[in-house]
């Protein structure tokens, strides 16, 4: 079966997503693959969740543009799509003497690249802010801010949906052809014809440019590990903590970031690896990660981990080499229709809201695209019952009864919360899935008390033992039942 | 908001039993809060014997056990919340529950807590690898094995040789199922002796003592586990490395008392035990507050937590009904080879009952109980071991004039 589209957007990350629904807002046909069982299971549910203010990216690369316009955009996006965002501010913390010279170069990157308000303050300042932070002094910028990157990615694929773009899952491109001017996908499910082919595979960017040709670029996965706090940890710091940048690997070194569910993110390391899905954790990494983080914050244990996961970087060079590469974002000179999005590290979830218009101007470049006058910006998401006053929660228990039974203990996650989250626009029912939409089983008991009783849930849903999983196919929960 | 005498939040056998004890007392006006939609608690989920050999000197299965507790507490006609997840407890014992019909602010005079505990999960232990389906801490395991009927999984290795671990290996063979090892970090087991036997040595399951696992492969579901020997000073032993390919691993790491809520209350937790901090009437640092079953301190026999729930039941009745209360009380401590002493403040004035774990195993040992170089008592032990609970009955006659108590192992 042959299906036609307008424009194929390859890839449910926060970028593939981020374009998808901006292109809603015309009228074409869009059509987004996605080789897993759910959006965002890629590097977009993977990192540190930060907005960042643009103190790193060398001034006058689109990195640097692009970053400063999406930290600008980044609050009436969230607004809109209903997610969390909270300005915190960004604190880089000298440790002696010598590294406030580095706080110097970084202020005078982040005045160049246009971030407003950024400021050196001294250890007596730093102390106010933050008292439980060694340090001598600071530079700060209050415009760094944090968001939950899953809940934005699964929010612009379901407003994205909502305004006419088809989402298709577990289907993953396997190649592309050129045909009569025209480009064809092919996939594991079917062949596509469009006009437009979009490359936002992460990752495998690299890989899907190949597909027609261009072999012009290499990705060299970096995976970065964190730990993940428990809750009670919530106050011990206020804003996102970094050390000085450290001399090699061109990252912005481990830093502790608060997570706009109240834990503390410890994190990322930097380490090329070969496999680029390989987002193992390893014992050795666990350890530097809590020796550095304990440096800035005498005060961790490590009684209060709960979690540890990786994520992996789409870097453009490779481990021997030093020095800067910018985000690829262009329609390739060899084919065209053909837009690449190669290399779209960090920053990339905050630039997404930029990097979505400036794709949308390379296509208007070539062909005149009309207004969706149907188009609906505004996306709701799951009721959460955590949040709510006394009040409140008592008047929701009154309409609905399934607010009043606790699922996950950790995070007050109620059966009406998990029944949305199986009922979502994108129909979605894995464990993974569950967990990206309501928070049940992220906090400190990891799923021991939830799962059983989630498992039940989608029981009364139908969904029968072999098709209970973790992530999608091969990942079954059950080797079916003990007795008939 | 409603006024209650005493509530105790958490119906399992801790519970029943302090509720059964409130109202032998002559308190009538008492509510039992539990969050599942049947009393019992962990014991629902324990369909192995083993149960009330001390109290009942039979044999009983966890719900059997539970059954006897659930149908007196029918009979005494004590009142019970199902489905009631307690959501905040205050200072002033405040207490907010939710259910499906409501949610309810209730006042309390005094408050019984006996939430139980949880399992230590992956992430709290650090293990390294990738995060396939197919992990499981080894009470989620029971519990979808024996109230939901799945089947876990075919090639089983089992981290941590806690009591429910060594349990459920029994019953995955049982049903078919592959255990391949138990990997223990430790020099020694840290389930009960009798559990070990029963449970492993019956079904020739390997135990392997001082391992530990390195590396967790598999992206969905999980393919092996990398165990590794472990040195003397913990480190692992480079050469002696070994692979096992399995479909599912359980965690029975340890069990942490879930006082989330004490927290909440501000309720002083031990380190040690992740319990409160309390005194010889098992109350906390905030007057009428007590705790009691594996809330204070993770026990091994479910009939002992019985018995601490009826003491509980009697103090929170005494000071309801405004029994005595100015007592003197002194420090009890833990010195060299004892884990932790519970309760952690005694009167002197009564003869008390103490619980004690010992830190690592030994053999012909003696429990010295001194007030500074006074010795007050001295008990011999042919064996002792971490995964026993020890109890001291200490008399007051014994106790009379004790600045400090100090219990040591030598
Ligand atoms: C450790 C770490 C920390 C970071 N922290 C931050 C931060 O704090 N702030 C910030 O702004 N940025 C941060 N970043 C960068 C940010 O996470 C990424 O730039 C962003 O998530 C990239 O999104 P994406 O959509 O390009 O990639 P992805 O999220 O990886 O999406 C690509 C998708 O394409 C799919 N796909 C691949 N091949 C195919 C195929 N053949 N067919 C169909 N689908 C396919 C994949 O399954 C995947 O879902 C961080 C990155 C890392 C690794
Ligand atoms: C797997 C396993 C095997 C065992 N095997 C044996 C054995 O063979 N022999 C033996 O003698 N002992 C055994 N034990 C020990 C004994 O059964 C337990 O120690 C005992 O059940 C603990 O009782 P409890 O009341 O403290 O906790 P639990 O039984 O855990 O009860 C706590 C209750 O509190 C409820 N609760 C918690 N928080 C809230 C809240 N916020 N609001 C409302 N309700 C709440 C919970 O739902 C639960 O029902 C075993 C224990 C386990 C876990």
């Amino acid at each position: 079966m042959e299906e036609r589209y307008d424009i194929v957007v390859i890839g449910g990350g926060v970028i593939g997503c981020s374009i998808a629904r901006e292109l809603s807002k015309y009228q074409v046909k869009i059509l987004l693959l996605e080789k897993e069982s759910d959006v965002t299971l890629g590097t977009s549910g993977k990192n540190s969740g930060v907005v960042h203010s643009g103190l790193y990216p060398k001034p006058g690369s689109l990195k640097a543009r692009l970053n400063v316009e999406g930290n600008r955009l980044f609050p009436k996006f969230c607004e809109e799509l209903d997610v969390p965002f909270r300005k915190i501010g960004t604190l880089v913390v000298a440790k002696n003497k010598d590294e406030v010279k580095e706080l110097k170069r970084l202020k005078k990157i982040g005045d160049t690249n246009g971030v407003p308000g950024i400021e050196i303050i001294s250890q007596h300042e730093l102390k106010k802010m933050e008292p439980n932070i060694k340090g001598v002094a600071s530079l700060y910028s209050p415009t760094g801010g944090i968001t939950s990157p899953y809940t934005l990615t699964i929010a612009l694929a379901e407003n994205a949906l909502l305004n006419g773009v088809k989402i298709s899952l577990n289907n993953e491109v396997k190649g592309i052809r050129r045909e009569n001017g025209r480009l064809l996908v092919k996939t594991e499910k079917g062949e596509f014809k469009t006009g437009w082919v979009i490359n936002s595979a992460g990752l495998f960017a690299d890989r899907i440019a190949q597909m027609v040709g261009i072999s012009d670029y290499r990705i060299y996965p970096c995976r970065g590990e964190y730990h993940i706090l428990d809750k009670r940890t919530m106050g011990l710091i206020n804003r996102m903590v970094y050390p000085v940048p450290p001399k090699e690997g061109g990252g912005k070194g481990i830093h502790l970031t608060p997570t706009i569910s109240g834990n503390i993110l410890i994190g990322p390391s930097a380490a090329y690896i070969r496999d680029r899905e390989d987002t193992k954790t390893t014992k050795r990494i666990m350890k530097r990660l809590f020796q550095e983080a304990k440096e800035f914050l005498p005060k961790l244990t490590e009684n209060d981990f709960i979690h540890n996961y990786s994520g992996n970087r789409a870097k453009l060079i490779g481990p021997k080499v030093s020095g800067f590469s910018d985000f690829v974002i262009e329609e390739s000179p060899k084919i065209p229709y053909f837009i690449n999005l190669i290399g779209i590290e960090s920053p990339g979830l905050t630039c997404a809201p930029a990097i979505a218009k400036m794709v949308v101007n390379i296509i208007k470049e070539k062909e005149g695209l009309r207004r969706n006058r149907d188009f609906n910006p505004k996306r709701h998401g799951i009721k959460r019952f955590s949040d709510l006053s006394l009040d409140e929660k008592e008047r929701l228990i009154k309409e609905n009864p399934n607010f009043g039974e606790i699922i996950c203990r950790c995070e007050e996650v109620t059966r009406q919360e998990i029944i949305s989250a199986i009922k979502n626009p994108l129909g979605v029912v894995t464990l993974s899935g569950i967990k990206y939409r309501t928070r049940a089983g992220m906090g400190r008991c990891q799923g021991g008390y939830c799962l059983p009783k989630i498992v039940g849930i989608l029981e009364e849903f139908g969904i029968s033992e072999r098709e209970i999983t973790l992530k999608g196919k091969g990942s079954s929960l059950f080797y079916g039942r003990m007795r008939e | 908001m409603r006024e209650v005498d005493i509530i105790i939040i958490g119906g399992g056998p801790a519970g029943l039993s302090a509720a059964i004890s409130c109202k032998r007392e002559g308190i009538d006006n008492l509510l039992l809060i539990e969050r599942e939609d049947r009393l019992g608690g962990i014991l629902n989920q324990c369909i192995h014997s083993g149960f009330g050999l001390e109290i009942f000197k039979e044999d009983l299965t966890g719900p059997e056990y539970a059954k006897r507790y659930i149908t007196e507490v029918e009979r005494l006609h004590i009142p019970f919340m199902l489905k009631g997840n307690v959501l905040d407890i205050s200072q002033d014992k405040e207490v907010v529950v939710v259910s499906p019909k409501g949610l309810f602010k209730l006042r309390a005079k005094a408050i019984i807590l006996s939430m139980g505990c949880r399992e230590r999960a992956r992430g709290a232990i650090g293990i390294p690898g990738t995060r396939p389906a197919g992990i499981y801490t080894a009470g989620q395991a029971q519990n979808l094995m024996n109230i939901r009927n799945y089947m876990v999984g075919k090639r089983v290795v089992i981290l941590g040789s806690g009591d429910i671990g060594l349990i459920m290996a029994r019953r995955l063979t049982l049903e078919g199922a592959r255990v391949l090892a138990v990997v223990e970090i430790l020099p020694y087991c840290s389930g009960l002796p009798r559990n070990r036997v029963q449970c492993l040595e019956d079904f020739k399951i390997p135990l392997l003592l001082n391992h530990t696992i390195v590396d967790i492969k598999g992206d969905k579901r999980l393919k092996s586990v990398t165990i590794s020997k472990v040195g003397k000073r913990g480190g692992i032993v480079p050469r002696q490395k070994r692979e096992i390919p399995c479909d599912t691993l359980l965690l029975s790491c340890g069990l942490i008392p879930e006082n989330e809520l004490s927290r909440k209350a501000g309720v002083i937790l031990d380190p040690e035990t992740s319990g409160p901090i309390v005194n010889e009437e098992l109350e906390t640092n905030i007057p009428g507050i007590y705790a009691c079953g594996n809330v204070l301190q993770v026990h091994d026999l479910v009939d002992w937590v019985t018995l601490e729930g009826e003491k509980v039941g009697k103090s929170a009745a005494s000071y309801v009904k405004g029994g005595k209360r100015n007592y003197q009380w002194i420090d009890a401590r833990a010195g060299s080879g004892i884990r932790y002493i519970i309760p952690h403040r005694i009167s002197t004035e009564r003869d008390v009952e103490v619980t004690l774990r010992v830190s690592r195993p030994g053999k012909d040992k003696d429990i010295l109980v001194k007030d500074r170089n006074r010795l007050i008592k001295k008990v011999f032990f042919g064996k002792v071991n971490p995964s026993q609970m020890i109890k001291l009955r200490l008399n007051k006659k014994e106790l009379r004039g004790t600045k400090a108590l100090w219990v040591s192992l030598r």
